[in-house]
């Protein structure tokens, strides 16, 4: 087997590429001195009463602008659909691009079905009105998709864990050595500092941060709106306290706290175990009180519903917080038990994320409260939590729906510091942050086992990003 | 005013109290004693032998006892024995005489931070390098990303919708989405590996801390500040583009004042009380990044201090790194709050 090269038979589209990217990069200089230096297009009335938009230097800016992204989209999707076909034979890229065809597949599906039923698909339909959205969300669900079939095993090369002689720090591209029938036969992004394949590993990794963040933002959410409703609210004394709490934990350094948290010796306490019997329950709490809130009237619907929903969540939260030989280890039906190094990671994400979904939630609460609907509901004779979960909170989700993309973002990036600095999550784990740590150490001689978990952090995280943005711009406009 | 500093530092003062209380917990819990005492003794100790050994060192006291030596408003233990005297207030074993002169107080408050374990010295003595350190790394950090930050947002928000706004809030969103440790590897990729080529940068700062140059010390900052900048131009940018739909820019624009004298003269002043606040916020989440570029680039300051610490659980040495830690998001949000109230005529006279 003879190493890959990075485009293999599509280098002659190399050069074209550089140029395009080039022109790319000009005309967006280009585009904003022009802007900066002229006025933005000129109207002409015309003597027969009609107007004309003046072309101008800035309009033939935007035009170039628009044509060279086009073109750099263009070659792009050259690389993808000719290494799509030629596999192995278009270098690392074609190999790659084949490699991930199930998440090409799902990606145009997906894009195909939402963009021609956009008109009935409500908030999420407007997304794709807006191309800073689309992007955001193409990102976002690129990482979804590979995340979900990496876990099925489509997409990763190589287990992401197995060793293999020969095959250190090996550069993109090189063939597996001692390869027998069966095996894929290269190392597409090289190998690490164990040998392992980086490729098989950046794929993983998406399952396990994908795994975790949105998971743990959800949770966050969870605790932040059932304290931080009432804290709105109600006011005085209980949002006194519960206010300090928040700013307490606030400020604390993050990266402290985790040091503090994130021990074996903490651990071996029960001290995360502890702490998410709180935390867990939140959820619990939430439903409940939803449920109880709108149906208090009608019994026999309440209990059904009461019991449809509460009884698989205790069942989930006994054998989240139950696990075999720790502290706690009181409940006969555990179905399975999280390690507890993850556990400790999850809780502390959390903990660290409610405070700040809190004061945001409170805020609102407050703006809100001050509502005629909210004073009808009074008047009406409603509960208080009844006004809070059945008025307030539907009429808060615009906000809330933008904050929880960005959070997920934040929590990646929380997630990733954890792995960065070795805390929590098993030394040997593919995720992102600890990928990147693996690889800082011999940076200078190395780069390609640290740098795709790094793009696929930033990208992700970017994603999010610009979705949270194309949200916040597409439920401003009406 | 004079009431509301006074009810902030009353709060603030609760809050250090309340957070180093939770760090001092959570260093002297029992496992992480027991590793304590390993590290110190030796590893194959029994049981009885940490247990007698935390007792001879003063850890076997009640939780609040301990907490209240280290701060310094109960008098430190002492302990005879055949030997002679061994306490908190005292280096090493000494005589009766000499104990009965040393101070019986000696915590926080009586400016004694204690001994690290870890690197055998006083901590105020490593506080005090590892601070000066940082402090150094911060202002520079300070000094490039708050005019970049203040004038991309400032740019962006002026005309919103603009080729300009545009593309500079593509950059600050791409800043914010690029934590320090993914920018940093990117960065000293590609200015520092040999595989590159472009070795323009030193890829660690350990040679900074001696002799800082614009080689060794440029990375580390532009790491840091590349992560800030985004949040704080977004933030200002906001207030910019609300600023310049005011009623009064509209006036002036009437009036026939050009853009630029808008600009500068009646939207930037107003435009910038927020971004202070914003500014002051920042420190926390500062703390975070200096942890990690120190780690990535070798400097040896207070976020190294702390990972190195934490990590050997040194106790004295945590505490002290937490109390400056909170004592500067603390104030800072202190000098947010009055600079808001300061800055905002309206606020300030009503």
């Amino acid at each position: 087997m003879d190493p890959l090269t990075w485009t293999g038979a599509l280098a002659p589209l190399n050069p074209l590429f550089a140029i395009a990217l080039l022109l790319l990069a000009a005309m967006i200089v280009i585009w904003m001195a022009v802007s900066m230096v002229t006025a933005g297009t000129r109207q002409i009335a015309n003597l027969d009463g009609t107007v004309t938009l003046a072309g101008n230097p800035q309009a033939m800016a935007a035009l170039g602008l628009r044509i060279t992204f086009l073109a750099v989209v263009a070659l792009a999707l050259a690389y993808l659909v000719l290494g799509l076909l030629l596999g192995t034979g278009a270098g690392i890229v074609g190999a790659i691009a084949r490699q991930m065809l199930p998440t090409w597949v799902s990606l145009v599906v997906l894009f195909a079905l939402s963009i021609s039923f956009k008109r009935r698909l409500g908030l999420y339909g407007k997304l794709f009105d807006s191309p800073i959205g689309m992007i955001g969300f193409g990102l976002v669900m690129f990482w979804v998709f590979t995340g979900i079939y990496g876990a099925m095993d489509l997409i990763a090369t190589h287990d992401p864990l197995a060793q293999v002689s020969g095959m250190k720090n090996k550069v993109p591209g090189t063939p597996l050595a001692g390869a027998e029938e069966g095996d894929y036969a290269w190392y597409l992004l090289g190998g690490d500092n164990l040998a392992r394949d980086v490729f098989s590993r950046m794929v993983k990794g998406a399952g396990e941060v994908l795994k975790y963040a949105p998971l743990a933002t959800l949770f966050a959410f969870m605790v932040g709106i059932t304290l931080g409703l009432p804290a709105g609210y109600y006011g005085g004394r209980l949002d006194t306290a519960l206010s300090f709490l928040a700013n307490l934990i606030l400020a604390f350094p993050v990266i402290l706290l985790f040091y503090l948290l994130v021990t074996p010796e903490i651990v071996a306490t029960g001290l995360p175990q502890f702490m998410a019997v709180v935390l867990f329950a939140f959820p619990l709490v939430f439903c409940g009180v939803l449920i109880h809130s709108r149906f208090r009237t009608q019994p026999s619907k309440n209990y059904i519903w009461l019991a449809v929903v509460l009884v698989p969540l205790f069942l989930l939260y006994m054998s989240l917080i139950n696990a075999r030989g720790s502290k706690i280890d009181v409940w006969p039906l555990d179905f399975f038990d999280i390690p507890g190094g993850v556990l400790v990671v999850f809780v502390s994400v959390v903990f660290v994320n409610s405070p700040t979904v809190f004061r945001i939630v409170r805020g609102l609460a407050m703006d809100i409260k001050t509502r005629d609907y909210v004073a009808a509901a009074q008047t009406r004779g409603e509960r208080p939590w009844y006004i809070m979960l059945w008025e307030i909170l539907p009429n808060v989700r615009g906000p809330l729906i933008v904050d929880f993309c960005l959070r997920i973002g934040y929590t990646t990036i929380l997630l990733g510091t954890l792995g960065f600095f070795g805390l929590g999550l098993p030394p040997e784990s593919p995720d992102w942050g600890s990928t990147i740590n693996d690889g800082r150490k011999l940076l200078s001689i190395y780069l390609h086992p640290a740098l795709p978990p790094a793009v696929a952090l930033m990208s992700l995280v970017l994603g999010l990003n610009l979705l949270a943005d194309g949200l916040r711009e597409e439920s401003l406009r009406d | 005013m004079g009431l509301f500093i006074l009810r902030r530092s009353g709060v603030m003062i609760i809050t250090a109290l309340c957070l180093t209380f939770i760090v001092f917990v959570m260093t002297n819990l029992y496992p992480n004693l027991e590793k304590l005492a390993k590290t110190e003794g030796n590893f194959r100790m029994s049981d009885e032998a940490v247990a007698s050994w935390l007792d001879k060192n003063g850890y076997g006291q009640p939780m609040m006892v301990k907490y209240g030596q280290w701060l310094g408003v109960l008098p430190g233990w002492t302990r005879d024995s055949e030997q002679g005297v061994t306490g908190r207030c005292l280096s090493g074993t000494v005589t009766v005489e000499e104990a009965a002169a040393a101070p019986s107080y000696c915590g926080i408050l009586q400016g004694d931070w204690g001994y690290s374990t870890r690197f055998k010295t006083d901590v105020s003595e490593i506080i005090e390098t590892r601070l000066g350190n940082t402090a150094y790394l911060m202002m520079w950090v300070l000094i490039l990303m708050v005019p970049s930050a203040l004038l991309i947002g400032v740019l962006a928000g002026m005309r919103e919708g603009s080729a300009m706004d545009r593309s500079l809030s593509t950059f600050s969103i791409m800043t914010t989405a690029t934590p320090e440790y993914v920018s940093g590897v990117i960065f000293i990729a590609v200015f520092t590996s040999s595989t590159v080529g472009l070795k323009w940068f030193k890829g660690t700062a350990t040679a900074a801390m001696e002799d800082p140059n614009f080689e060794n010390f440029f990375l580390p900052v532009l790491t840091i500040a590349l992560y800030g900048v985004g949040y704080i131009a977004r933030m200002t940018r906001a207030s910019m583009t609300e600023v310049m739909t005011a009623q009064y820019i509209r006036t002036a624009r009437l009036k026939g004042v050009s853009f630029r004298n808008i600009v500068v003269k009646h939207a930037l002043r107003n435009a910038l009380i927020a971004p202070f606040t914003v500014i002051m916020l920042q420190f926390p989440w500062l703390l975070n990044g200096v942890v990690i570029v120190e780690s990535l680039f070798n400097y040896k300051g207070f976020g190294w201090a702390l990972v190195e610490a934490a990590s050997n659980n040194d106790i004295e040495l945590l505490l002290a790194v937490s109390v400056v830690s909170v004592v500067v998001v603390l104030l800072t949000q202190l000098i947010s709050d009055i600079g808001y109230v300061f800055l905002n005529p309206r606020i300030r006279i009503s």
